[in-house]
């Protein structure tokens, strides 16, 4: 890779006072025609064209970003990434992504500031207890680090838990994925957009697709913003927008986008230094680098794009914090937004071929997508480079919605849904 | 966050009520019949449309009635409210 990122070009730039860094990656005009092409220039996206171009040696191709790299979902999201799901077919997804992060910085030669500092999901009524010690089991059977926690080791791993057993909810036990944990969302985009650039991908940013041309069941390029782009393979990434880009080819998706919340409070010192989340009360907080706790919240349960959600939401979310962490009652919030999730009737992603020939999706994630952002790009691009899915993901199929093999994570891993 | 005009008990908070999704969804008359392919469009596919959605609505913490509603999902502003039954007005 070009201008490599080293200690020593650290050093030579702080001669000039770090004025001459080369910007990370292009800004070049659409071709006329490509190989391929991606919608969407989230870190899923983006880690697609990086795997088609290192694995699949499709160099010719170019990412679409209606925005800026790193301004929609990838930049909206908590940062969490684990992979204690309950099916053998979400297990096999989400693992294959976990191992990709943890050599992700240095593949990249970007730090991405992935921390396994572990993941708590807690148990707060005893169909919790029993459905937290299955999937404890189902994970350790499918190779997945998995334990399970009973209050004082609760406590112990968090020591600022509330375990009152007088509370509404009280924690009854919990389950540990120490692989799990954190990164730095941002820095995934930026990174894959820099690889991907240095192979010689074309990322192009504010460039809206308006339209996708067919010619009977196969595409044949796009309309956008920037003109009209040749190309015979279409990889459509665009999460809560999914199905705005399927109804361009005459195509319904299963989906509902909602928007999700997520908010941070002010910055203080050190105080929690895991991730914890709890289905049953819907609320997971961890803290970043900076000392902001990070919170997220739920869903709201209406269609919209409005990229903002309701109050409502926010407040249910914050009074199951605090009665969870008392400690945290004097904090003040610094910042709320939403972003638009694309939500499957399994609460299982989809990563496909589609009935018109040379158009595939990888959509669906809801409200759990950027802890696949790895795996997901590297399954995509095999789907899309050999017009056949990989076998993690061949049970991620739109065909699942026919035949009604569903992977149904839908509560049933420790999912905040 | 938004006011709801309930067709039966007038303007409540949008916290009140719940979203039954896409509207004008016809149950299929004849069950026995239908192929797979069928039955995947009733049951999951959707438009999911960004802009003006006709959609299902109940009042679930007041009179607990469902109703119409056409909504721009682009911005959250309510076209129009209309009970079950009724034709869908034109927008």
């Amino acid at each position: 890779m070009k201008n490599k990122y080293s200690i020593f070009s650290l050093i030579k730039n702080a001669f000039s006072q770090h004025e001459n860094w080369k910007q990370a990656w292009g800004n070049p005009e659409p071709k006329k025609e490509y190989e391929a092409v991606i919608v969407g220039g989230g870190g899923h996206g983006l880690a697609t064209a990086y795997y088609l171009a290192k694995k699949h040696n499709m160099k010719n191709i170019a990412v679409l970003e209606k925005g800026w790299i790193g301004g929609g979902n990838t930049g909206r999201n908590t940062t969490i990434i684990r992979s204690n799901y309950l099916w053998d077919a979400s297990a096999g997804l989400y693992d294959h992504a976990l191992k990709i992060w943890e050599n992700l910085s240095q593949e990249l030669n970007y730090n991405i500031m992935f921390s396994q500092r572990g993941v708590m999901n807690l148990a707060h009524n005893l169909q919790d207890v029993r459905d937290l010690k299955r999937r404890t089991h189902a994970n350790r059977l499918n190779g997945i680090d998995a334990v399970w926690l009973d209050t004082k080791q609760v406590k112990e791993f968090c020591p600022i838990i509330n375990i009152s057993q007088d509370i509404r909810y009280p924690v009854l036990g919990g389950t540990l994925q120490r692989r799990a944990g954190t990164a730095r969302h941002d820095a995934v985009a930026w990174g894959y957009a820099r690889g991907a650039d240095a192979m010689g991908v074309d990322i192009i940013q504010n460039c809206e697709v308006k339209g996708i041309k067919r010619n009977g069941d196969h595409v044949e390029g796009l309309d956008t913003t920037k003109g009209f782009i040749k190309t015979k393979k279409i990889g459509v990434v665009a999460a809560g927008h999914s199905s705005v880009i399927a109804n361009m080819a005459g195509l319904k998706l299963p989906l509902e986008s909602k928007p999700l919340q997520a908010l941070v409070s002010e910055p203080v010192k050190p105080i929690i230094d895991t991730v914890v989340m709890s289905n049953a009360v819907h609320a997971y907080v961890s803290q970043s680098d900076k000392g902001e706790l990070v919170i997220g919240a739920g869903t709201d349960a209406y269609i919209s794009y409005t990229q903002r959600g309701s109050h409502d939401v926010v407040e249910g979310t914050l009074k199951a914090i605090l009665e969870l962490y008392p400690i945290f009652s004097r904090m003040k919030m610094l910042r709320q937004w939403g972003g638009i999730v694309d939500i499957c009737p399994d609460a299982s992603p989809i990563i496909s071929k589609t009935n018109i020939k040379g158009l595939y999706f990888n959509c669906g994630w809801g409200t759990g997508g950027f802890k696949a952002t790895p795996g997901s790009g590297d399954l995509f691009a095999h789907t899309i480079a050999n017009d056949e899915p990989h076998k993690l993901n061949a049970a991620f199929n739109l065909n699942r919605f026919v035949s009604g093999d569903l992977v149904d994570e839908h509560g049933a891993a420790a999912v905040a849904h | 966050m938004f006011v709801i005009n309930c067709p039966y008990c007038g303007e409540r908070d949008q916290s009140e009520f719940s979203c039954g999704g896409e509207a004008h969804i016809v149950r299929p008359k004849q069950p026995t019949e239908l192929s797979d392919d069928e039955w995947a469009e009733y049951l999951f596919m959707r438009k999911n449309i960004k802009g003006v959605q006709f959609e299902r609505w109940n009042h679930a913490h007041g009179c607990r009635k469902w109703f119409n509603m056409v909504r721009d999902t682009s911005n959250d502003k309510i076209h129009a409210v209309y009970k079950m039954g009724e034709k869908p007005p034109v927008i």
